[in-house]
C-alpha cells in the first residue's frame, strides 16, 4: 500500500489574467494531519477543489490514492467539506445525509453513526435551513465522515463556529488522527493548525511557500532573557550560546539554546553580576514564521 | 455557546463506501435523487397545480357549461350538448394531452429547471459530485429521477381523467365505454414525450444558467410568449415559418393535435395544441429534442468546473 495519499505536481489554475494557484506541488502522507495554511484568497480552496475533481487544473497534475481527481476510485475514497456545507435546505439534516448515503451506497445506519459523531442526532429531524452556522458545518463534517473515507478533506472546518464549537472540531480532528485517519485541513487560523497538524503547507498568492513539519517550520527552540544591564546580558549570552546564536530583540535577548541549558545560562549571568528579570523558553509561533515568509515574498515580487 | 461534544470515535469502524461502477453509480444516484425529489414540497406543489389545471380545464369548466347549458370561458360557440362526449371515458385519449404542450409543459419545465439548477446555488452539486459516482453517473441519476417524476405525473393525470370522466358518465346516466387500449397507449406515450421533452429542456436551461430563478423565468417566457410570437410572425413571413415549424413547442403541440386534442383554431381547442406537423414527424422531433436536451446538459455537467 502506497504511503502517499495525495501528490500534486506543479498544479496551476488560471482564471483569465489571475493565477489562483501557481505551480503547487505538495504531498500528503497516509495517517497524517496535513495543514494547508494561508490567508483568505491564497488559493487554498481552489487547490482543494482541483484535488476533488470539481475544478480542472489549467496545467499540472494531481493524484489522489493513485487516481486522477474526479475518478470514482478517488472520490469514493475521499470525504470532503469544501467551502461551506452544501445541502438541500428543505430536507432535514438526517434526510440530507440519507441522500448522500444513497449516492455512496451505504446504509441508513451509517447515517445515524455519522450524526452521532458530530452530536447532531437529536436535531437530525430539523430542516437544514433552520440550523445554525455551526450545526450546518457539523453536518458537513458528518457527511464527509460518511462511508469511512481514506482521506478527509476539510476546508476551513471551524468557519462560523463559536469558541466551544472550534474546540470540539479540533478534538474531533485529533480523535480521528489518533485512529489513523488521514486529514487534509485548510485554515487561515495559524494557531489552530499549529496545534493539530503533523505537517503544513504554507500558501500565499497561489504559491506554496514551504512544506514541512510544524517543528521544522518554527525552527530551533529559543530562550528569551530579560536582564540588566542589557550589554552585559548580551555578552554573557554570546559566551554561553555562541556569537551567531544570539539576537537582541524588543522583548529581550533571544538565544538559540535548548531549554535544558537555561540553568547554566542563569548561573553565568549571576556570576557576571547581571540582574535577571526573566528567562523563559520562547518558540516562534507559526504566525511569526508565516509573516516572515509572506513578507519575504512580497519583497521579492 | 456550544455545549456539544463531537467525538471522532465511532463504536466500531463504520460502513465503508465502495468504488462504484458507472452503472452502479447511476442507480445509486437515481435512488438518492428520488429520495430528495420525493421529499421536496416544490415538486408536490407543481404536480398538484398541473393536476388541478387539468381537472379544471378538461372537465370542470366544460361540465359546468354542459350542465348549465351555457358556453364558458374555453368553449365559446360550442353547443352545450356537443361537450358531453368529450367528458366521457372513451374520449380520454384525445383529451389527455390537450393541456400538456403549453401549460403542463411549462410546469414540467419548472420541475426540470428546479431539479438541476438549484444545486448550484445550494452547493449540493459540489457535495453530490464528491460522493463517489462519476459526473455522468451522478447527473444521469438526476435525469432518471426527473424522468420517474414525469412518469408519475402522467400516470396521475390518466388516473384523474379516468376518475373524473367516469364520475360524469355515472352522474349523467351515460353507459360507460372505456377507451381503446391502443389509442390510450398512444396518448400516454405522447404525453410522456411532451412532458419529458419540457422537463429535459428545464434541466438543460437549469444547468446552463446555474440558477433556478433565471432558468424558470427564461423557460416560461420562451414557452408561453416567445414561441407564440414567433409563430405569429411565421404566419406572415414565409421564411420564418420553416424555423417556427420545428420549434419544441410546435412539435409538442403537433403531437397533442395528432392525438386528437382540440387545436388552437378550434372553438373548443386548447392553447398550444397545433396541427402544423403530422403525428409521425412531430413525435420524432419531440423525441429528438428530449435526447438532445438531456445529452447537451450531461455534456455541460461533465466538462464544466463546479464552483
Amino acid at each position: 500500500m502506497t504511503n502517499t495519499i495525495v501528490v500534486t505536481d506543479r498544479l496551476t489554475k488560471r482564471y483569465g489574467d489571475r493565477l489562483a494557484v501557481d505551480d503547487v506541488s505538495l504531498t500528503v502522507r497516509r495517517g497524517e494531519v496535513y495543514g494547508f495554511l494561508g490567508p483568505n484568497g491564497a488559493g487554498k480552496t481552489t487547490t482543494l477543489r482541483m484535488l476533488l475533481g470539481l475544478v480542472r487544473p489549467t496545467s499540472g497534475t494531481a493524484t489522489i490514492l493513485g487516481h486522477a481527481p474526479g475518478e470514482s476510485g478517488a472520490t469514493a475514497r475521499v470525504g470532503a467539506l469544501v467551502e461551506g456545507p452544501g445541502f438541500y435546505p428543505y430536507l432535514s439534516g438526517r434526510d440530507n445525509l440519507r441522500v448522500m448515503a444513497r449516492y455512496q451506497g451505504v446504509s441508513d445506519q451509517a447515517v445515524e453513526d455519522a450524526l452521532a459523531r458530530v452530536d447532531l442526532s437529536e436535531r437530525g429531524d430539523d430542516a437544514f435551513k433552520s440550523y445554525s452556522l455551526g450545526m450546518k458545518q457539523r453536518l458537513g463534517v458528518a457527511s464527509a465522515l460518511l462511508g469511512e473515507p481514506d482521506l478527509l478533506v476539510l476546508d476551513e472546518p471551524t468557519n462560523g463556529l463559536d469558541p466551544g464549537g472550534m474546540a470540539d472540531m479540533r478534538k474531533l480532528v485529533v480523535d480521528l488522527a489518533e485512529q489513523g485517519q488521514t486529514v487534509l485541513l485548510s485554515s487561515h487560523l495559524l494557531a489552530e493548525v499549529q496545534e493539530i497538524c503533523d505537517r503544513v503547507g504554507v500558501i500565499a498568492h497561489g504559491r506554496l511557500l514551504a512544506e514541512s513539519t510544524v517543528a521544522e517550520l518554527r525552527g530551533a527552540s529559543t530562550l528569551l532573557v530579560r536582564a540588566q544591564p542589557v550589554e552585559l546580558a548580551l555578552s554573557v549570552s554570546m559566551q554561553v550560546a555562541g556569537d551567531d546564536a544570539v539576537q537582541l530583540t524588543d522583548a529581550g535577548v533571544r538565544l538559540e539554546l535548548p531549554e535544558d541549558r537555561a540553568p547554566e545560562l542563569a548561573r553565568a549571568l549571576v556570576a557576571a553580576g547581571a540582574d535577571i528579570h526573566e528567562i523563559r523558553p520562547s518558540e516562534r509561533s507559526l504566525e511569526d514564521v508565516f509573516f516572515e515568509m509572506t513578507t519575504d515574498q512580497e519583497e521579492n515580487r | 455557546m456550544s455545549t456539544a461534544t463531537m467525538t471522532g470515535r465511532p463504536a466500531a469502524r463504520g460502513e465503508t463506501r465502495a468504488v462504484p461502477t458507472a452503472l452502479g453509480g447511476l442507480l445509486a444516484s437515481a435512488r438518492a435523487e428520488l429520495l430528495r425529489l420525493r421529499k421536496w414540497p416544490a415538486v408536490w406543489v407543481l404536480a398538484t397545480v398541473w393536476l388541478l389545471l387539468n381537472l379544471t380545464f378538461a372537465y370542470l369548466f366544460n361540465y359546468v357549461a354542459y350542465a348549465t347549458g351555457s358556453s364558458g370561458f374555453s368553449n365559446e360557440g360550442v353547443a352545450p350538448e356537443a361537450l358531453l362526449p368529450e367528458l366521457l371515458p372513451a374520449a380520454i385519449p384525445s383529451v389527455l394531452t390537450g393541456g400538456m404542450p403549453m401549460f403542463g409543459g411549462a410546469i414540467m419545465f419548472i420541475l426540470g429547471a428546479l431539479a438541476a439548477g438549484s444545486g448550484f446555488g445550494w452547493g449540493t452539486w459540489k457535495t453530490v459530485l464528491t460522493q463517489g459516482p462519476g459526473r455522468l453517473s451522478a447527473f444521469g441519476g438526476t435525469l432518471a429521477a426527473v424522468g420517474v417524476a414525469v412518469v408519475a405525473v402522467v400516470a396521475a393525470t390518466v388516473a384523474l381523467d379516468f376518475a373524473a370522466s367516469t364520475l360524469i358518465a355515472v352522474v349523467e346516466g351515460q353507459s360507460i365505454v372505456w377507451p381503446e387500449l391502443g389509442a390510450l397507449a398512444e396518448s400516454v406515450g405522447g404525453g410522456l414525450l411532451i412532458f419529458g421533452m419540457w422537463a429535459a429542456a428545464g434541466v438543460l436551461v437549469g444547468v446552463l444558467t446555474r440558477s433556478p430563478a433565471l432558468a424558470v423565468g427564461l423557460g416560461l417566457v420562451w414557452s408561453l410568449v416567445i414561441e407564440n410570437l414567433l409563430r405569429g410572425v411565421g404566419n406572415l413571413l414565409s421564411g420564418v415559418e420553416y424555423v417556427t415549424n420545428v420549434l419544441p413547442g410546435t412539435a409538442a403541440g403537433s403531437v397533442a393535435g395528432a392525438l386528437g386534442a382540440g387545436a388552437e383554431g378550434d372553438p373548443d381547442g386548447a392553447p398550444g395544441v397545433l396541427t402544423v406537423l403530422d403525428g409521425g414527424p412531430a413525435t420524432l422531433l419531440v423525441a429528438a429534442y428530449l435526447v438532445v436536451f438531456a445529452a447537451v446538459a450531461a455534456l455541460l455537467m461533465r466538462r464544466r468546473d463546479v464552483v
